[in-house]
């Protein structure tokens, strides 16, 4: 194994030094890490919870030693997590995978839910470098719409355009069906996304049909992190090491399964 | 060949691990029932190896039979699958299945060292052993490799009771049987507490472990443990393995296998050599 290999496996303990509520069910929380400190937007890290399990999460921010990951409280870990309050001790493995490339073009950003986070990040690191960015992002609801703040402080207001399911906030829609007058008007030349896989396929479909080459960042099941024990497998790929930021080249390969199926744990195809 | 544990659930990842040069497939556990696995986290890294245990998860083997007959379809290397129970008729019918599926040989997984009633618990037992292996040579006639625990007194003497209940080749060694604890939450990290020690830390205990069965036994030997480049390789061979298997260093490059392959070529070349066979065992002239 490589040094930085190892490096970056090896488990760090750290604590929490500060929680951010984002939305009734998403927290965000930063812990001192150097390696991580050090990672690209789309990569991620392994999260500890001692005695609990541990997850994989999508890196929100990095810089300076800090890194911060945005949590939503969906299982026993999660919920686990969202009960701890700065000064908990947690542990920290990565950070691991491949990351968005940057494009310094006319970006489209398309996000669901907590995969807004890493492409917040993507959109910290674009905006210097970059001609243009639409960031657009859907919501069940308004009090889940995530990083508004921070969205209007990095992008232009009159660029980021919000749906929700329920119509509480920006168009009453699917985050995908503004998608088709944004490409209609706008020269984009690279799309970003992460969030439902249902959202990522069919976005991935409106990409093929537009002839727009897409980044999008997946989710499997994930135990080792390091691409030893087949758990993230999507055809042939492994989402933790040869992803999770998959190209529209790679998700042509892996269509037969983006967005209907994955592996479970005992390593049997099941429905998504 | 691959090593039996990483990757080897998918068609999709066995094309990619022959793709890498691997001469043979071993696949993860397979099992009569499904099993889960354990939760997170399930591995730890060291300064020199790789502690894990992921609980030999695996979808059983009447939906895993549909894996070997497409993988069967996929590639050109003999894939030998690897399978556990926790009764002799256990391991019976799932060879059998196995077999009837497609399998080029049966690895006789007898020797994980954090699953209870299973793995190591048989083959530390000179008895479950025999019959184990005594009732799998009824069910099949494909080769039947016995992959040795190191976590035994006296690793020959294993070797010889497999060796004497039919087994046809060996694998030496599983993993290690080890602990990590963190000494800030001073809790052990894996959720199983205790798992498997893999890589550069273990290659010497493989090696030796290698050494000593190729003393007494005749039958082939595949060396396991910590081989990451071929002079690992060579050293193996050496000790008394005729082919090997890699497992670990298969995460940061899974063309290792080609990578070991050409310096082993290199090595017979420049040392005047035809083939492995004439190095085999070479470390044990007096």
């Amino acid at each position: 194994m490589l040094d930085s290999h190892i490096a970056n496996n090896t488990l760090r303990t750290t604590q929490i030094i500060n929680i951010q509520i984002e939305s009734p069910t998403v927290k965000t929380y930063t812990f001192m890490d150097k390696l991580c400190s050090k990672a690209r937007p789309g990569q991620f890290l392994m999260l500890w919870i001692p005695g609990i399990d541990e997850i994989p999460l999508s890196i929100m921010n990095a810089s300076d030693d800090l890194v911060s990951v945005s949590v939503k409280a969906i299982g026993d870990a999660t919920r686990h997590l969202h009960t701890f309050e700065a000064g908990a001790t947690v542990g920290i493995r990565g950070p691991f995978g491949n990351g968005f490339t940057e494009n310094q073009g006319r970006s489209l950003l398309i996000s669901g839910g907590t995969g807004t986070a890493p492409l917040l990040f993507l959109a910290k690191r674009l905006i210097p470098k970059a001609k243009h960015l639409t960031f657009v992002e859907g919501a069940k609801t308004k009090t889940e719409l995530l990083f508004i703040n921070e969205l209007n402080k990095v992008c232009q207001e009159k660029n980021i355009l919000t749906t929700t399911e329920d119509g509480t906030a920006g168009l009453q829609c699917l985050v995908t069906r503004p998608l088709i007058d944004l490409l209609d008007r706008e020269p984009y030349d690279m799309i970003y996304t992460c969030g439902p896989e249902i959202m990522v396929k069919k976005i991935f479909e409106l990409t093929e049909q537009y002839k727009l080459p897409m980044e999008a960042s997946l989710e499997r099941l994930m135990r080792c992190g390091i691409g030893l024990c087949g758990s993230c497998m999507i055809g042939k790929y492994r989402v933790c090491r040869d992803g999770p930021v998959f190209t529209t080249t790679q998700l042509r390969e892996v269509k037969d399964e983006l967005g209907i199926s994955k592996m479970g744990f005992d390593g049997a195809r099941i429905p998504i | 060949m691959l090593a039996s544990g990483i990757m080897g659930y998918s068609a999709e990842s066995f094309t990619q691990i022959a793709k890498g040069g691997a001469g043979a497939i071993v696949t993860k556990s397979v099992s009569t029932t499904p099993r889960t696995g354990y939760t997170n986290p399930i591995v730890v890294q060291t300064n020199t190896g790789l502690l894990n245990a992921v609980g030999l998860p695996n979808p059983g083997i009447d939906s895993f039979t549909q894996e070997i007959k497409y993988t069967k379809t996929l590639i050109h290397i003999p894939l030998i699958v690897s399978i556990f129970g926790y009764t002799a008729k256990d391991y019976s019918t799932t060879a059998k299945k196995a077999t009837e599926a497609g399998a080029d040989a049966i690895e006789l997984n007898v020797s994980c060292p954090h699953v209870k009633q299973t793995g190591a618990e048989i083959g530390q037992n000179p008895k479950l052993l025999t019959e184990i292996i005594q009732q799998v040579r009824t069910t099949t006639k494909k080769p039947l490799i016995v992959k040795l625990s190191p976590n035994v007194t006296n690793i020959t003497t294993l070797a010889q009771t497999a060796v004497d209940a039919g087994a046809d080749a060996l694998t030496a060694i599983n993993t290690l049987k080890a602990l990590a604890i963190d000494s800030e939450t001073q809790l052990p990290i894996l959720s199983n507490i205790k798992g498997g020690l893999s890589g550069p830390a273990i290659k010497p205990v493989a090696l030796r472990c290698v050494y000593d069965i190729a003393e007494t036994i005749k039958i082939p030997i595949i060396g396991c443990g910590g081989i990451s480049n071929w002079q690992d390789a060579i050293e193996f061979f050496l000790a008394g393995a005729t082919a090997i298997q890699i497992g670990t260093a298969v995460a940061n490059d899974m063309n290792v296998f080609q990578t070991i392959t050409k310096g082993v070529d290199t090595y017979l070349r420049q040392k005047h050599y035809r083939s492995i066979e004439e190095i085999v065992g070479l470390a044990h002239r007096k």
